[in-house]
């Protein structure tokens, strides 16, 4: 990629854009359970920041960070998911049936946490890990992730 | 039983997600043939559960009441359907890691064969029209990945085509699902028959209609077929073998679905039609064509047309026909597909111009080739004599003479072709193995060299023997599935009750 950064953008995006963005991300997935968000809409957020961090002109930052492979993060999403789905089948439950528990944390007081919650951090990682597959497939440099995971070769 | 119905579902799709966490190829192998034997052990259990009483197994996902969850639900023709997909599934695996193609070896053949395979499962379990178009979703993003996995120049020709008219597939079958939800306010299969049948004429034509179309165009009928010669042939020969053993056979097992439970007897003048031009344009195509997979991949159309037509007819013993065509269709197409992978695996293509002699070169390959063969052509004694002996003889009691001739005519023609490829293929010179000694042309030894392919492929084989073996008792089965078709209300009753 040679598109030469923009400076403002730039400073935005990363500076401020992508902490406040991932905020909201992780408080649109977690009110998913009652009110409108959930996991899919947080992966979107978090999505639309690399999308975000692409459009100013650099290649996203996950090359060099955590997530250098999106197939990976994929795997562990859908891992997180159907592990949830399939866990109540072990205590005699209906699969996706879910559990509440309430839970009493110092300062805040009670908080109900419900076993739901995993499958939607699940489906969060699935759309952050799809994202950034379609941007370094599509958007970045195509081969460095043919390349990663040896398809196309031929 | 809740478990043992979602398990085929969610055993390969959680084995997707190991796959794609682990990126060995050894352990993907291992990961993903564990979790289809886990899967196939459930469909066995069901099928042994249903077989014995007959009754009608449900499980609601998410501990939801009636029509609120995700419902998978088995009745004969499920159970046997689910029972025989997950083993030629299971099988193809075996015989694509035996293969070693590029395809196979790439990290995401494995992954996203799980999530094939999870598709198909539920496809066959689904309880509602929603839950179903997403199994159809699930299935179709699969294979488009896979048809183009290789990524050469002629399988991204081919996967546009195939990509395009699966996506207008889907879109006529969600618009036909938002019409149904739109005029009855349900899409759970035990509540639609009721409603369905309160609506006006018109508006029921309709809506069967578009359901008949999409499921039409999956199952490739005249005339929305012309999709699969194109695309099929193109792909690897295990993933070939996979979507013509089962892909289109969903689409059937959904028409059929929809014309004993939904619409029941409907429109069936127009089915009959359909299900005649299906057979007859099948069989022009293979007997015009020089290669081995594209004369299979017509082969499939043609074989479609019979089983439209048995539905068509409709009646206790063309369904029973139907289903009995219908389950004897997956391993006897899957083998003949795994048979062309060996071959142009051996001999670099399968082209019938350049390849001769195998059964000089391997007696037991001529074999596995000649017994599907000869159950495709519905030659006594194999059970694709049964199967056309028993449709034949409904559409007579039914007086449909002319479909019956045709039908006999065609399946002169079926053998015609396949004798045609035997010929070409199997008699003559042999030539020499491009993998191998370069003086393998000894009289045996072809087999030698793919042996994981070979007994994946006999297994296969052995199973429409043994098909055979047992047509008697397994005849009786599938009579008493037709009833169970034929009989909506005891669907309906049995879903709501559990």
């Amino acid at each position: 990629m040679n598109f030469r950064p923009s400076a403002i953008l730039d400073e935005l995006v990363d500076r401020w854009l992508s902490k406040v963005a991932v905020l909201v991300a992780v408080y649109v997935t977690f009110r998913g359970h009652n009110a409108p968000g959930g996991g899919f809409a947080g992966g979107l957020v978090v999505g639309g920041v690399f999308v975000l961090q692409f459009l100013t002109g650099r290649e996203p930052h996950i090359r060099h960070r955590p997530i250098r492979r999106p197939t990976l993060l994929l795997g562990f999403g859908l891992l997180v998911a159907l592990v949830t789905t399939v866990i109540p089948l072990v205590v005699d439950a209906s699969p996706l049936e879910s559990h509440i528990w309430k839970l009493n944390v110092p300062f805040i007081g009670e908080v109900k946490v419900v076993s739901s919650m995993f499958f939607d951090l699940g489906v969060f990682f699935v759309v952050v890990a799809v994202v950034l597959m379609v941007l370094l497939s599509l958007g970045a440099r195509g081969e460095s992730l043919v390349g990663d995971d040896g398809v196309g070769a031929s | 039983m809740t478990a043992l119905l979602t398990l085929p579902v969610l055993g390969p799709l959680v084995a997707a997600a190991l796959c794609l966490v682990f990126r060995r190829l050894n352990v993907q192998r291992a990961i993903s043939f564990a979790s289809l034997t886990v899967a196939a052990g459930c469909a066995v259990a069901v099928f042994v559960n249903v077989w014995g009483d007959g009754e009608v197994r449900v499980a609601r996902m998410g501990g939801w009441p009636g029509s609120f969850a995700i419902t998978f639900v088995a009745d004969r023709l499920s159970a046997v359907m689910l029972l025989v997909a997950l083993a030629a599934v299971t099988l193809v695996l075996i015989y694509a890691i035996g293969q070693r193609a590029p395809d196979e070896r790439s990290s995401f053949y494995h992954p996203v064969y799980m999530v094939m395979s999870a598709g198909i499962a539920q496809a066959l379990l689904a309880g509602d029209l929603f839950n179903l178009f997403v199994a159809f979703e699930i299935l179709l993003m699969a294979s488009y990945v896979l048809l183009t996995l290789e990524g050469t120049n002629e399988q991204i020709r081919a996967g546009t085509t195939y990509v395009v008219l699966n996506i207008l597939e889907s879109l006529v079958l969600l618009v036909a699902i938002g019409l149904v939800f739109a005029a009855t306010g349900t899409v759970n299969m035990a509540e639609l028959p009721e409603r369905l049948a309160e609506l006006p004429d018109g508006v029921r034509t309709s809506l069967h209609l578009f359901l008949l179309i999409a499921f039409g165009i999956k199952a490739a009928v005249f005339p929305l077929f012309f999709w699969l010669p194109d695309s099929y042939p193109t792909a690897p020969s295990s993933v070939s073998a996979v979507f013509a053993g089962l892909l289109t056979k969903i689409g059937v097992y959904c028409m059929i679905r929809t014309q004993t439970l939904l619409f029941p007897g409907e429109a069936s003048d127009l089915i009959v039609v359909v299900g005649i031009l299906t057979m007859v344009i099948g069989i022009i195509g293979a007997v015009s064509h020089q290669n081995m997979k594209r004369i299979l991949s017509f082969h499939i159309i043609s074989q479609i047309g019979y089983m439209v037509f048995g539905l068509g007819i409709g009646g206790e013993a063309a369904i029973a026909a139907t289903v009995f065509f219908l389950v004897h269709q997956i391993p006897v197409k899957t083998s003949l597909f795994l048979v062309e992978g060996i071959v142009s695996r051996d001999q670099g293509s399968s082209s019938l111009k350049e390849v001769s002699g195998l059964a000089r070169r391997s007696p037991w390959l001529a074999v596995l080739f000649l017994l599907p063969a000869l159950s495709l052509a519905g030659l006594p004694p194999f059970p694709g004599f049964l199967a056309k002996f028993s449709l034949v003889r409904a559409g007579l009691d039914a007086e449909h003479y002319v479909g019956v001739a045709i039908a006999i005519t065609v399946s002169l023609f079926t053998l015609v072709s396949m004798v045609k490829i035997w010929v070409a293929a199997f008699w003559g010179e042999a030539k020499p193995s491009s993998v191998g000694q370069p003086d393998a042309v000894a009289t045996v030894g072809l087999l030698r060299h793919h042996r994981l392919m070979a007994t994946s492929t006999a297994v296969m084989v052995v199973g429409i023997v043994m098909l055979a073996v047992v047509a008697g008792p397994f005849f009786q089965f599938v009579t008493d599935a037709a009833l169970q078709l034929l009989d909506p209300a005891s669907y309906v009753s049995a879903v709501r009750s559990s």
